[in-house]
């Protein structure tokens, strides 16, 4: 094939000036980790919560976090993102829906970005979280109580604090999953990684370098994040215990 | 609330979705037929006493598994109308479906191959011992004694994947192919009617979805083999 391969590429200055295309590959790096990380964040604590919920002797309680669970995980991410973006706004009262529409694109992006991947991921948590604390054996919920404790206590500190520990290799996992699934946000015009490789495409011309360069910085990611994983799951694996869910 | 829904853009538009939504499922299908096809051949390489085969196999796995899926049809995007070009000189008429078959088909092999490989694990290798001493080669005790018993075990999670298959397929929506949910949000923009469209769209993934979920598990009960 006569492709012209160029590296060099990289270090060109960008057609608006003040800055080389390296820059706006390394801005979508870190545009990929700010909406991973801060989505991260609000799936932890709201799929905490919704996984203690799963597990209360509460219909009700627990019925809402089930019903939770399946409406996130049977709707595609795409479609999700789609509606936090372009639904919702109008469907709130109208005054925040056109506060919210009045206000920076790169503002509105972020917010559908991060509550749909948050909320999404979520579920998931949850779900790890529940069987987190149903691979523990039931007796450890009635010595709590048998003990005195109450229920709160008895999730605060027997069931969460080995639930938390046994849970981490299928965290590790989703940890990747929300870094992966960040690409999907570039689809409202987000410019994170992925998009950075589409933009780099339509600017220099070079689309392999881009994709290749891209590409690798998803596999570094993931690496990293690996290797971080598995020193924390090493550091916090409880004696006895050998694998966890799936 | 201050929004007036109107529904009246669906009816019309029925045809354009139904046209839409064989393409998802064209996308689907393929991806699950090719993926546990190349999976399965993955998934033996693998395991197999080949150093050669089973570092290949697993360079596969976990470079698509390490990859975003929009990067990878974006990929197949860049990759396949070039090589299709190069085979049979330029006169294809739907680029954008072939290299989506192709992103789905490859990449859905990685996640199937580690289920399957699980499945093969999961069956004990005193198994393959007694094949193998029975005098079946290796390839006929996989096809014969392992692979079916492992199959077995195996079909509630695959069907799971296939269903996160058909939702990941609205990824589609990159390339500019209008498979269901392209085809959902493209009326919606046209009749300025976005909030029904696609409200519609996530209603009807997730009523496909939650349906062959509960499928599953009815099925999961019933073929589950007690040891």
């Amino acid at each position: 094939m006569g492709y012209h391969w160029d590296w060099g590429v990289f270090f060109r200055t960008v057609p608006s000036g003040g800055a080389t295309y390296l820059d706006w590959f390394l801005q979508g790096i870190e545009w990929t980790l700010i909406v991973s990380a801060c989505s991260w964040a609000l799936a932890l604590v709201v799929g905490s919560v919704l996984g203690v919920l799963r597990t209360v002797p509460n219909r009700l309680l627990s019925g809402f976090a089930t019903l939770y669970v399946e409406i996130f995980r049977n709707i595609p991410l795409l479609v999700q993102l789609f509606i936090w973006y372009f639904v919702i706004p109008e469907l709130l009262p109208v005054g925040l829906g056109t506060a919210i529409k009045q206000s920076p694109p790169l503002m509105q992006q972020f917010l559908a970005s991060w509550l749909c991947l948050g909320l999404f991921t979520a579920a998931r948590v949850c779900e790890q979280v529940r069987a987190g604390i149903g691979s523990l054996a039931r007796g450890q919920r009635n010595a709590g109580l048998a003990m005195g404790l109450t229920l709160p206590q008895t999730y605060r500190y027997v069931l969460l604090p080995m639930a938390f520990r046994i849970i981490l290799p299928p965290m590790t996992s989703e940890t990747l999953n929300i870094i992966k699934n960040s690409s999907v946000v570039s689809t409202i015009g987000l410019v994170e990684l992925s998009r950075q490789a589409q933009q780099l495409v339509d600017y220099t011309a070079q689309p392999y370098e881009a994709f290749i360069a891209v590409s690798a910085a998803y596999i570094a990611i993931n690496a990293v994040v690996m290797m971080v994983m598995r020193t924390v799951e090493r550091r916090a694996r409880v004696p006895g215990f050998i694998v966890a869910g799936k | 609330m201050g929004y007036d829904f109107d529904w009246s853009s669906i009816p019309g538009a029925l045809p354009f979705l139904w046209h839409g939504a064989v393409i998802t499922l064209e996308i689907t299908a393929i991806a699950i037929l090719v993926g546990i096809a190349w999976g399965t051949l993955l998934a033996i390489m693998r395991l197999s006493p080949n150093r050669a085969l089973s570092w290949f196999a697993a360079s596969y796995v976990n470079l698509f598994r390490s990859l975003p899926l929009l990067m990878v049809i974006l990929w197949f995007f860049l990759i396949v109308p070039a090589v299709l070009r190069n085979l049979f000189g330029g006169a294809i008429s739907d680029i954008r479906l072939a290299s989506a078959f192709v992103a789905f088909a490859l990449f859905e092999a990685a996640y199937y191959s580690e289920i399957i490989r699980a499945g093969i694990q999961s069956i004990s290798s005193g198994q393959i011992s007694a094949s193998l001493a029975l005098g079946l080669s290796y390839g006929q005790s996989m096809r014969l004694v392992i692979l079916p018993q492992a199959f077995r075990n195996m079909v509630p999670l695959l069907l799971t994947q296939a269903i996160i298959l058909f939702q990941d397929t609205s990824l589609v929506y990159v390339i500019g192919l209008s498979d269901f949910f392209g085809t959902a949000y493209r009326v919606g923009d046209r009749d300025g009617r976005i909030v029904e469209l696609l409200l519609f769209a996530g209603a009807v993934y997730f009523v496909i979805c939650y349906g062959a979920s509960w499928l599953v598990r009815l099925l999961q009960s019933r073929i589950t083999i007690v040891r």
